[in-house]
This record gives C-alpha cells, sequence and structure tokens, in this order.
C-alpha cells in the first residue's frame, strides 16, 4: 500500500473551499517529499464533481463520501474520515485551521490516536518526517511538533501557502466510500449568514481594521468605502467592539478571530498585545495613526503618521485610481 | 442537572512571553496566572443554566494542572460554582491535549455528568483539541464555538449557536453533550467578596493517577502523540517606512506605490 498524504477537502454548499486548493498545494510539497501519493477525501452531499478540480490540482485519488445531508456533520464525517484513516493509514493527513477542520480534527485525532497540530503555519519535511510549526500564546511564540503516532495529522492556518496550480491534464481515480450510519446526536437545522458576500476575516486576503479612534459606529463608513474599492474585509480592535462600534464578530485579537491576510491596514489602532495576537501574522501590515508613539508603528511595514479621517478617504481614492488603470 | 466546566489556568493575557534560550520552553518567572478567558464564558454558562433550572442541579468545575490550578479553581467557585475536582500528579506533565484529555474524561466520568461546558480553546497553546478529545472519549457529541444556549424544557436537549465562517450554524443536540463556549455567549460575572469568602469553604476533590486508575504510561509525555520538538522566539521584524511630516495627499500617494511598487500587494 502506497503511503498517502491525504487532504481533508472541505466545500460548503458544494464550492470547493480556497483552503483546499491551498492544502492540495502544500500537500503536494509534502507528498514528493516523502515518496507518498497526494489524495484527497471530500464529503457531503452531490460532491463527486469536485473530484474534477481536486485531480487538476494534483490528487491521485479521490475519496468521495455522499452524505445525502445539506450540512456539515460532525459525528458523520468523524466516522467516514476515521474509517478511511485507519484503512489507507496516511502517513500525513492536512486540513483547513477553519471551523470545520477544528471541529473535526479534534475529533478524529482522538478516535484513532493521531498526532495533531493545530492551526499551523509551517510545515516541512525533516528527516522522512512531518515537523509542523504553530504559534502558541496568540502568536508571540512558536512551537515545532512532531507526531509520535504513525499517523500525523496538521491543520494548516488558511492564507499560509497559495493555492495549488490547475492543470485539466490531470485527474483523479474517483473512489467512494462509506459514510456509515451514525444516527447523529448533533444536527445542524440552519445556516444563518452573518457577515455579506466578503470573505470572513479568517479567510480574507486583505483586511481594513479600526481601533477605538473611530469614535463611533458611523465612522466605520470610511473603512467600508475604502474596503469595497480593494477587496478587502472591514476588522475591529477588541477597545473599538468593547465600546460598541463594532460588532464582536468583527474583533481581531487574541479573543477575537485570528486572521492571516497578505495585507492589513490597522487604522487608528494602537496595537496592544491583545490586537498585535490577532493579526501579527499577516505578511503586510500598514499602520494609520495620528499618535506617533503608538506601539503599532513598531510592528508595521508601511505608516501614515497623520489623522485617519483625512487619510483614509484620500487613501480610497488612490486604490480607485490605481485600480481603474 | 450535573453541570460540568472544565477549566485551565493560563498566563495572563498581558503577559510578555519570553522563549528559553535553549528552546526547551518559556520562561515562567513573574507569570501572573489567570482562568483562560474562554473558560470563564463556560463557567457563566454553567452557573447561569443552574440558575434557571433552580433545582438541586450542581455546577463543578474540572482542572488538570499542577499545584497553582487551586487559585483558578478557587477563582470559579468564588464565582458560584458548588464544588471542584483539581487533577494534580507530577507523571501528568509534558501531556499533549489527548493525554490531558484522557484524565479529564475519566475524572468526569467518575463524577457523573449531564452537560459538559469548556473553553473554545485555552488561550495559552491555542490547540483547541482537549474539549472535542473529552467529548469523544465520553462519547457525547460536542459543539464548539458555541455563541448562544438554550435547554429545551424537557432537558433532553438544547438549540446551540455555533458561529463559522460568515455565519452561524443553529444547531439541535441531545444530551449529555460538551459545548465549547465563545466570547459574546454572556457577559461572565465578577466574583463578589461573600462568593470569595464562601468559595474558601467549598470542597475540592484533589485527585491523582491512580484515584482515576490511570498508570504513568498512559499519560503525560508517554502517553501523548505529539512531541514539542523546539519553542521558538518571534522573528525579529525589519524597521517599518513609517511615514510623517508630510504633506497628507504626498503621504497617501507615496504609501500606494509602496505597496504596489515595494510589497506588491495591490
Amino acid at each position: 500500500m502506497a503511503n498517502e498524504v491525504l487532504v481533508l477537502a472541505e466545500q460548503r454548499a458544494g464550492n470547493l473551499k480556497k483552503i483546499s486548493l491551498e492544502l492540495m498545494g502544500i500537500g503536494a510539497e509534502l507528498a514528493a517529499k516523502l515518496g507518498a501519493d497526494l489524495t484527497a477525501v471530500v464529503i457531503g452531499n452531490g460532491v463527486e464533481g469536485l473530484a474534477k478540480a481536486l485531480g487538476a490540482a494534483g490528487a491521485k485519488k479521490v475519496y468521495v463520501g455522499e452524505t445525502g445531508e445539506k450540512y456539515y456533520n460532525t459525528e458523520i464525517y468523524t466516522q467516514a474520515v476515521s474509517d478511511l484513516i485507519k484503512q489507507t493509514q496516511p502517513s500525513v493527513v492536512l486540513a483547513g485551521a477553519t471551523a470545520l477542520g477544528r471541529d473535526l480534527t479534534a475529533r478524529v485525532a482522538a478516535r484513532v490516536g493521531a498526532g495533531l497540530a493545530t492551526d499551523c503555519t509551517e510545515l516541512r519535511i525533516e528527516n522522512g518526517k512531518l515537523v509542523m510549526r504553530r504559534p502558541v500564546y496568540s502568536g508571540k511564540a512558536y512551537i515545532e511538533l512532531e507526531s509520535t503516532a504513525p499517523v500525523a495529522i496538521a491543520s494548516v492556518r488558511p492564507n499560509t501557502y497559495g493555492p495549488a496550480a490547475q492543470d485539466a491534464s490531470r485527474s483523479a481515480e474517483v473512489v467512494k466510500i462509506d459514510v456509515k450510519a451514525v444516527t447523529p446526536r448533533a444536527v445542524v437545522k440552519e445556516i444563518v449568514k452573518t457577515a455579506g458576500d466578503k470573505p470572513d476575516l479568517t479567510e480574507a486576503e486583505i483586511i481594513v481594521s479600526g481601533g477605538r479612534a473611530m469614535k463611533a459606529a458611523e465612522n466605520f463608513k470610511i473603512l467600508h468605502e475604502m474596503a469595497d474599492v480593494i477587496g478587502a474585509t472591514v476588522g475591529a480592535s477588541r477597545a473599538a467592539v468593547d465600546s460598541g462600534y463594532a460588532p464582536h464578530s468583527m474583533q481581531v485579537g487574541q479573543t477575537g478571530k485570528v486572521v492571516n491576510p497578505k495585507l492589513y491596514f490597522a487604522v487608528g489602532i494602537s496595537g496592544a498585545i491583545q490586537h498585535l495576537a490577532g493579526m501579527r501574522t499577516s505578511k503586510v501590515i500598514v499602520a494609520i495613526n495620528k499618535d506617533p508613539d503608538a506601539p503599532i508603528f513598531q510592528k508595521a511595514d508601511y505608516g501614515i503618521v497623520d489623522d485617519l479621517y483625512t487619510v483614509v478617504p484620500l487613501l480610497t481614492q488612490e486604490f480607485k485610481k490605481l485600480l481603474a488603470e | 442537572m450535573k453541570i460540568v466546566v472544565i477549566i485551565k489556568q493560563v498566563p495572563d493575557t498581558e503577559t510578555k512571553i519570553k522563549v528559553k534560550a535553549d528552546g526547551s520552553g518559556i520562561e515562567t518567572d513573574g507569570i501572573k496566572y489567570v482562568v483562560s478567558p474562554y473558560d470563564e464564558f463556560a463557567i457563566e454558562e454553567g452557573l447561569r443554566l443552574k440558575e434557571k433550572l433552580a433545582d438541586d442541579s450542581t455546577v463543578t468545575v474540572v482542572s488538570v494542572g499542577p499545584e497553582r490550578t487551586i487559585e483558578s479553581i478557587r477563582t470559579a467557585l468564588a464565582m458560584g460554582a458548588d464544588d471542584a475536582i483539581h487533577v494534580n500528579d507530577p507523571a501528568l506533565e509534558g501531556g499533549d491535549s489527548l493525554a490531558t484529555a484522557r484524565v479529564m474524561a475519566k475524572a468526569i466520568k467518575d463524577h457523573g455528568f449531564d452537560i459538559v461546558f469548556a473553553g473554545k480553546q485555552a488561550i495559552d497553546l491555542d490547540q483547541a483539541q482537549v474539549g472535542p478529545a473529552v467529548a469523544e472519549l465520553l462519547d457525547i457529541p460536542q459543539v464548539n464555538v458555541v455563541a448562544k444556549f438554550e435547554l429545551a424544557a424537557d432537558k433532553t436537549k438544547a438549540t446551540v449557536s455555533r458561529r463559522i465562517e460568515g455565519a452561524d450554524e443553529l444547531i439541535e443536540v441531545s444530551l449529555p453533550a460538551l459545548l465549547t463556549c465563545e466570547k459574546g455567549l454572556n457577559e461572565p460575572r465578577y466574583a463578589s467578596l461573600p462568593g470569595i469568602m464562601k468559595a474558601k469553604k467549598k470542597p475540592v476533590k484533589q485527585v491523582d493517577l491512580a484515584a482515576l486508575g490511570f498508570n504513568a504510561s498512559e499519560v503525560g509525555a508517554a502517553g501523548s502523540h505529539v512531541k514539542i520538538l523546539k519553542w521558538l522566539p518571534l522573528p525579529e521584524r525589519q524597521a517599518g517606512k513609517i511615514l510623517k511630516g508630510m504633506e497628507t495627499q504626498a503621504a497617501v500617494k507615496e504609501l500606494v506605490r509602496l505597496l504596489r511598487e515595494e510589497a506588491k500587494v495591490i
């Protein structure tokens, strides 16, 4: 039996999530180093069609589990994935550090006795073994782990790796897997959207966050205007959330969301440890604050020391011009 | 109902984390320890449930940790929990989430449970693993990242709302179940002075491995499936380009140019 690197491909409403292709990208790299086959598993309702995209992204084999259920279910997915792992014994299993991935991998690891590292920001092979790097203490330090069990499971933070190249000439063997009749004791009845069509903060490539200096909920309007121009999602600091300027679902930080965009704007945010903990891994950080001593400037790659109420609208205008070119 | 709340003692969020020079861990001198913030939502939800039921229901706090953990247990008792189980044994040292969940689950099972609340993750290692692993080991359903909770009138199930990306899942879960709590679920109370006084007299059961029926090879580093190879400090960040004292329009133009030409992110 060939060794496998198995990607848990995530879909919502029949659409493959971006993280799934990111996992295929790093999965291919790890599989090549291990001399293993890259495979993927996709579970859901009417998901067989997704095998094509996963094949084009490099999967040699795609395991397809049809649940006949509209929504994700912890117990059904756990059973199906655990059975598959027991049967195929992959040395590495990759999942997204998403709501689904976090929920599923913890349960699967406990069931099959795998070594799990959640929320990884770097994976590499050393001496034939997977080394998993992940932030701890909300990004104030890192640890590197390895699995001491035969199966290593890593959940990977979205936006950590680029998506796998799609090559339509590649295709995967489709293997149907049994989704056993588990009678789930927790069932999703409905999914209620809480955000618009913008990507969630945890998945966004660009984020514009406002802090205490926004002074009022209605002032977030200028951030939304800028965000719309550059395709960003709007976030907030804890100070802004605690002051009632934004809902908790928008909070970036230690007790909010941990984000990993390629570009992060901290607008009127001083840069408390609490906030830095949630956005420190952003590839490029831009700070806009009129206080030159604000700690955020020590973490920023770029910054403007000036009044946000004049800077942000001008910035929106400049981005508009640039993107119209 | 037997309401159980899992808590963990962690360094305060303001703690500056310093990795030891040899990468074997962090410097622990001077660290102030607190109840992990998400666990406070779990304690609060347990207390609210008990208050709502207004019967002979009890709230029991369970924590695995060294000697000092008792301070955090007392905090939970001061908030209003009835009693606690403190699992403490030198052999637990170095255990991963699954090894910890194993002893946690056994302690909960021995005590009995109808519902278990935990934080969505502890804010030290941020793994978010112990809660679901305990649910698996107790063979009960889990709902993670719960932002709303309501017990059904017949007390056999609950309706909960779980946060996912850009949406909430409305879930019906049968009891017993384990729920991990998210900020926004409630506003945790502060311990009152009489509460703090009373907490000193509340029963805390000290439990070691033998009491739980484990041997040392099943827990701690020996019973773990992952091993920490090393700890790493954050890489130094290069000083950024901060534009100041410039005319606003010029600074904005320069920033946009840098983002496009140098950082290549727009």
